[in-house]
């Protein structure tokens, strides 16, 4: 029997294995932001105790920063004291700081990969669950707490448990109109938040395969909507020609680095706790209903009946009703943007189809890119002028309204239809305010029409 | 890091239900914006505690009859969501040693294990029973007992379950482990030479 990815990786970074049967992993590479940094370096204070590898930590700040006035102060005076405390911190352990006057800002998991630090192999921490985004480059990457941002400050290592591995199979071709983000949407439909737990998720599979690196991007990004705490992808041609000439990437032993990289994918007779297979033929457009991502729902669907509290109280929150479909919900705000789905491709595709429309009256349309990186391609390609035209609000860079630490909020009972990956309760920042997620066109049709879409109906999609 | 064992944890519990709590409803995203945990705890659950006036919403917490308790009952996937330590952070900062609960989500879960908050698992039929003995003996304490994983409660004893790794950890008083992390940091260089990564502007 062969050796999956996540095993030959986990493997390589075992330092040992400590006194309570966790292992002792190292961690190649750690990305830091400000909201759950500045607790772990006062702790590292506290304790007297340096930041062991600073070379291998790389910060950037997402979570808090405005998307509309920039300029400093901000003009929250908590989200300034959270600014400063990184750039102190950063300042004064040699880490680098990737700040909005570097011109390479943006969220954390679109910087990494932007700046070709995320690469196959390696292990990858992050105060942030959505770090399994980096997974689409056959790393092993996942989110933890601010203790463990300590540990891995002081030591470069953490203290864990290893996962068991499920192979996720897409198989087929993907029907027009149908995107990455309801690849992964239906997914976690069929099995469940708390599916994954204990386990990592190696997608594959024809529609994988073919994926672009924004697409498997996506898709590993929202793992832990699934339960699973790590999600990866085999490295091939497409993540090394992504990799190849960005700032941070291999120069001179670049064909080394290559040969390593495809050394440590999944052998071909790898072993795996389980393997579960999906058809692309029956995903079409998604949408969720309720205020987890399990309870999500094609397009043509209706909502079943409630079948144990969770979804009762789902649909109590959002007014909804077995029985329903989601087509024709009325929508208030439209947010395309997020470590989901705020690249480049994402906005190519939106701005495809927004392109010479309105967006409804009575709608609130942005559009925010996940970084300086992608705006500046966007910009450069006229994208920002077609959804300013259409009507939408094209921002600065950061998380914006996937989670309301900013000023990117919704109002009261709001409805928006998001690109982001959580539509809990209060998620947007009203606590009675009401998420739907969908794939950036999905968020377009919406926002063209005022209401629940099918994409591939507005937009003549595939001849529908 | 010299820290206490925890071997049992004992008094009052309040329940919880419901499945799939996640750390936005523990602790309100916006509740984040801070550089240290300290003001956490008067926080937690706050969006299903007060209405949007800050009126109560006389959420169990907040009952009388379990103020200054320090177990939670809940339902299954406790703590799913985001990896912010904050969740355990304000479940601890608001007195709570402990929570019962059908499964729990792992970030939150390690998390959890570090500060010393037990988490322990149990069937449905077991927080049933123990939710309903919980609200008709609100006052009546309860003794967790880590070695055995048995739950007390008034005179009746309760199975539980709690994952290898932390019960020892907890017996051992070695459950944040950045000590056991710190004592091998000459192994930690050595495993770091002979890694390939190769990432400089």
């Amino acid at each position: 029997m062969g050796k999956n990815l996540f095993n030959k990786v986990w493997e390589k970074h075992t330092v040992d294995v400590l006194p309570g049967g966790q292992t002792q992993l190292f961690i190649g590479m750690h990305l830091i932001h400000e909201v759950t940094s500045p607790q772990a370096f006062a702790m590292l204070k506290d304790l007297g105790v340096k930041v062991a590898f600073p070379e291998r930590t790389f910060a950037t700040v997402d979570h808090i920063i405005p998307t509309d006035d920039t300029s400093r102060p901000f003009a929250d005076p908590l989200a300034e004291e959270m600014m400063q405390a990184i750039e102190k911190n950063t300042a004064e352990n040699g880490i680098t700081f990737f700040n909005p006057e570097s011109k390479k800002q943006g969220v954390v998991h679109i910087v990494g990969p932007e700046q070709g630090l995320t690469q196959p192999g390696s292990t990858i921490a992050c105060g942030d669950s959505h770090t399994a985004t980096h997974g689409a480059f056959g790393a092993i990457a996942f989110g933890i707490g601010t203790s463990q941002v300590r540990d891995v400050l002081a030591t470069q290592t953490m203290s864990i448990a290893p996962f068991k591995v499920r192979r996720i199979e897409v198989n087929g071709k993907l029907k027009p109109g149908v995107y990455a983000k309801d690849v992964i949407l239906y997914i976690i439909s069929k099995l469940g938040v708390n599916g994954g737990i204990g386990h990592a998720y190696e997608f594959a599979g024809d529609v994988i395969d073919t994926m672009s690196m924004e697409g498997r991007m996506t898709v590993c990004n929202m793992a832990i909507e699934g339960g699973a705490r790590v999600g990866y992808i085999n490295p091939d041609e497409t993540t090394f020609a992504y990799i190849k000439g960005k700032p941070y990437a291999p120069k001179e032993n670049w064909d080394e680095m290559v040969e390593y990289w495809k050394s440590i994918a999944s052998d071909a007779d790898a072993d795996y706790d389980d393997i579960v297979k999906f058809d692309a033929a029956d995903i079409e457009p998604q949408v969720t209903w309720g205020i987890n991502p399990e309870q999500t729902i094609g397009i043509s669907e209706k909502i079943t009946n409630p079948k144990n509290d969770v979804m009762q109280e789902a649909l109590d929150y959002t007014s909804f009703s077995g029985g329903d479909l989601m087509k024709g919900k009325k929508v208030d705000v439209v947010f395309i943007g997020s470590c989901t789905n705020g690249r480049i491709e994402d906005f190519r595709e939106a701005a495809k189809y927004a392109k010479g429309r309105k967006v409804a009256e009575g709608v609130r349309a942005l559009a925010v890119p996940g970084s300086f990186g992608v705006r500046d391609k966007a910009v450069a390609e006229g994208l920002d002028k077609i959804f300013i035209e259409a009507g939408f609000e094209w921002r600065e860079p950061g998380c914006s309204m996937c989670l309301a630490m900013n000023p990117d909020k919704l109002v009261g009972r709001e409805i928006s239809a998001s690109t982001s990956n959580r539509n809990f309760k209060g998620r947007q920042g009203s606590s009675t305010g009401r998420t739907l997620l969908v794939s950036p066109v999905m968020a377009v049709a919406a926002a063209v029409t005022g209401q629940i879409s099918d994409c591939r109906e507005v937009f003549n999609i595939g001849g529908k | 890091m010299a820290l206490g064992k925890i071997e049992k944890v004992i008094g009052q519990a309040v329940p919880i239900p419901g499945d799939d709590i996640d750390t936005d409803r523990i602790i309100p995203a916006r509740f984040l914006k801070c550089v240290t945990f300290d003001a956490l705890g008067e926080q937690l659950f706050y969006d299903v505690r007060f209405d949007e006036d800050g009126k109560s919403l006389n959420f169990p917490i907040d009952q009388p009859q379990y103020k200054g308790a320090n177990i939670i009952v809940s339902g299954n996937n406790f703590g799913c969501g985001s990896s912010r330590e904050h969740a355990p952070q304000s479940i601890k900062k608001a007195g709570f040693d402990a929570v019962i609960a059908g499964s729990y989500a792992e970030i939150f879960f390690g998390n959890c294990t570090t500060l010393g908050i037990v988490c322990a698992e149990a069937s449905d039929e077991v927080r049933a029973s123990l939710m309903k003995a919980i609200a008709e003996n609100p006052s009546e304490k309860m003794e967790i007992d880590v070695a055995s994983s048995k739950v007390l409660f008034n005179g009746n004893s309760y199975d539980v379950s709690i994952k290898p790794n932390s019960k020892s950890a907890f017996l051992a008083g070695n459950y944040d482990s950045l000590a056991d992390l710190l004592a091998r940091m000459s192994k930690v260089k050595e495993l770091e030479a002979g890694l390939k990564y190769s990432f400089k502007s």
